[in-house]
């Protein structure tokens, strides 16, 4: 029986040269198989497989195990099976896998699973243009599946950033014990860009706290027993502690408790608290020439890549105009929105979708300032002239 | 260890205290099928640390619940998947997954296949009730012709499933059936499918009086019992006859269902493969190696 063990290593030799001139879906591979990744399940789909094809040829190198299997459903199940079997575990998908998903991605929310899912967005209404970007599950992430859940979410706009966001996606996954969604594109993912291999020393990789305490007091499903935490410690599947996991609404033994009100707010509120209480602590933006800036653009993923351009133009013309970047989309920055609200006359939302994540900024904005959606969609980015002529007579 | 010598003791050793009473009607036979599978497992002397039970939605899915081990509970259908990835993040772990008709034939179709078709080493205890008796009861895909279900109120036109010649065709190592009337024999199955590599199923008919039996005038338990003895034959009795017997002994079963053993054979499991696929891969040197941490143990 083959059981893995993570082994910097066999990793380094496996990935190869430090710098490498990489695809951005592969970049998403590297960062799983550098952050331990063990298990892959996935479907091929456009503009992901190469995700799945990646990993079918590094993780057996790796002694991690790759399944392809028979749709989306049965990858996130199997991903999903397999981090309760002790594995971080990964799937990579697009718009109408995305979907497919939904139902056992609350699952995994319900039953405090760590896992990650990598969607390479692509458009719709179902097929859309599979061959092409867009942005188009930003809201699906959030709230596609029922019911109510905190989602964390990071959105990459480099090749370099999805190899990165994927680490930090199992980072967070196994801090807060969630489902965590690295929502590149496919303009992101079939780009070509170089990118830098972080050394072994730079990494600071998260693990799972496995339960550690005596077998007849552990409660699976309530705050830490072993620190300040409203993350569970993990009952891994095989080592004695014979832990019950359901869907159901679930008291704090794990047992279902489906007809008691109350049982089911305390579960919701410990399972979606463990996330908004680090609210502050998961804001990941990065700011562009806001110093002084009267209009600022908020946006993510490859739109911002246009847009960093349309601010230099912008300000070769002496309009002082800036960006502020969402590298973490969910949960949502309002305090950094707000703040940029009070400072700026306009804030400008560029999307390749007809206008997602514009309301979650109206909402921070709260009346503040004005703000503008500034959609693309049609599977082309924006070109920088398409942003600029939202900043009034250019 | 003491050996167990009845129900009680059994019940004593696999019962999850905590979780009563049952979800089960009067009459279900899922309590046989669960006791039938803790019979199995305590022959096998299995350390239950190292057995997990995976299920998906319905009242087969919440036999997981009353067993002292491990258990995913998961959404419905989808429970075959949900296992494919606990025994590949460790395939220490002996693998049983509880499922009903509407769960694994219906909505879970084509996981079954292809786990099946991929020898996931697991073993699928399916139990056929013949209908969907959580929500009440409607059509159920193995349901027989012409039964009735609050959703067939005229009668179903729908020809029934046979999921144990699919997994047979599929290449299945274990595949069997029987019916909770049957005491031993289905104690064996269970433990035959259990030490099977790759993918086993055995199916269960088992009652459902509430949903299935009221409306197909089987509401009384030793009716439904006798239903099962008229409509069901022994594999080998079934083959015999439709070999050498007459048209008319044919005729006379051939709207039986043939319960026993329909497949036996020791194809490589999923796992066994990957491992040979790992071993190739990872260089030997590596293995050997004091820092190289990919252990391969037999």
């Amino acid at each position: 029986m083959v059981v893995f063990k993570r082994d910097p290593n066999i990793i380094k030799k496996v990935l190869g040269n430090k710098v490498q001139f990489l695809l951005g879906d592969m970049a998403c591979v590297y960062g799983g198989i550098i952050a331990g990744c063990s298990f892959f399940g996935g479907y091929p789909i456009t503009p992901a497989s190469e995700v799945a094809e990646g990993m079918a040829r590094m993780l057996p190198r790796v002694g991690g195990t790759y399944i392809q299997m028979e749709d989306e459903i049965g990858s996130i199940a199997a991903v999903i099976g397999a981090a309760w079997g002790g594995s971080k575990s990964m799937t990579a998908t697009s718009g109408p896998g995305f979907s497919l998903m939904m139902e056992n991605y609350g699952y995994a929310v319900m039953t405090e699973t760590p896992c990650v899912i990598v969607n390479v967005q692509r458009t719709g209404p179902s097929t859309g243009q599979p061959t092409l970007g867009a942005q188009g599950d930003m809201m699906q992430v959030r709230w596609g599946t029922h019911g109510d859940l905190e989602a964390i979410a990071l959105a990459p706009s480099t090749v370099q950033e999805c190899l990165d966001f994927t680490i930090e996606a199992f980072n967070l996954s196994e801090k807060y014990r969630t489902p965590v969604c690295v929502m590149t594109d496919g303009e992101v993912g079939h780009l070509r860009e170089r990118i830098i291999l972080p050394e072994e020393s730079e990494l600071n990789l998260i693990e799972r706290v496995q339960a550690s305490i005596d077998k007849d007091k552990f409660i699976p499903f309530s705050n830490s027993q072993t620190r300040e935490s409203k993350v569970p410690d993990f009952p891994t599947f095989g080592t004695g502690y014979r832990t019950y996991v359901t869907g159901l609404t679930h008291n704090e033994k794990g047992f279902p408790a489906t007809d008691k009100q109350k049982d089911h707010e305390k579960l919701l509120k410990r399972i979606t608290s463990k996330i908004t209480d680090d609210k502050d602590k998961l804001v990941m933006v990065e700011k562009t020439k806001l110093e002084d800036a009267k209009i600022a653009f908020v946006t993510y993923g490859a739109s911002a890549r246009p847009t960093e351009t349309a601010i230099e133009f912008a300000r070769k013309k002496g309009i002082k105009v800036g960006m502020l970047r969402l590298k973490l989309v969910w949960p949502f920055p309002e305090k950094e929105i707000e703040m940029l609200s009070k400072q700026v006359d306009k804030i400008i939302v560029p999307e390749m979708n007809l206008g997602q994540v514009v309301h979650p900024v109206k909402e921070a904005a709260c009346g503040n300032c004005e703000v503008i959606s500034a959609p693309k969609i049609g599977g082309e980015m924006h070109l920088p002239e398409e942003i600029l002529k939202y900043l009034g007579d250019f | 260890m003491a050996e167990i010598r009845n129900a009680n003791e059994l019940n004593k050793k696999y019962l999850r205290e905590g979780m009563w009473p049952t979800i089960f009607c009067n009459g279900c036979g899922h309590g046989v099928v669960l006791e039938y599978t803790f019979w199995a497992l305590e022959e096998l002397g299995w350390d239950m640390d190292k057995v997990a039970f995976a299920s998906g939605i319905g009242c087969s899915s919440r036999l997981p619940g009353y067993i002292n081990a491990d258990g995913l509970h998961t959404t419905h259908g989808r429970a075959i998947a949900f296992a494919t990835g606990i025994k590949a993040a460790n395939p220490d772990l002996n693998i049983i997954v509880f499922t009903g008709d509407g769960d694994c034939a219906g909505i879970g179709g084509n996981h079954f296949i292809h786990a099946a078709r991929r020898n996931i080493d697991m073993t699928v205890i399916m139990i056929n009730n013949f209908i969907y008796g959580m929500t009440g009861g409607q059509l159920a895909p193995t349901a027989p012709l012409n039964s009735f279900a609050t959703t067939a109120p005229y009668g179903n036109i729908e020809h029934p499933f046979d999921i144990c010649n699919l997994a047979k065709s599929l290449g299945a190592n274990y595949v069997a059936r029987w019916t909770v009337s049957h005491p031993y024999k289905p104690i064996k199955s269970v433990k035959d499918a259990l030490q099977k590599k790759g993918f086993s199923l055995v199916e269960f008919m088992a009652p459902c009086p509430t949903a299935y039996g009221r409306r197909n005038k089987l509401g009384d338990i030793k009716k439904h019992w006798d239903w099962y003895d008229n409509n069901t034959i022994l594999m080998e009795d079934y083959n015999r006859i439709m070999e050498y017997g007459s048209e008319k002994e044919k005729n006379e079963i051939i709207h039986k269902f043939p319960i026993g053993v329909f497949q036996d054979i020791e194809k490589p499991g999923f796992f066994e493969q990957y491992e040979k696929l790992v071993e190739r891969l990872i260089p030997r040197e590596e293995k050997k190696s004091e820092k190289a941490k990919v252990v391969v143990k037999k």
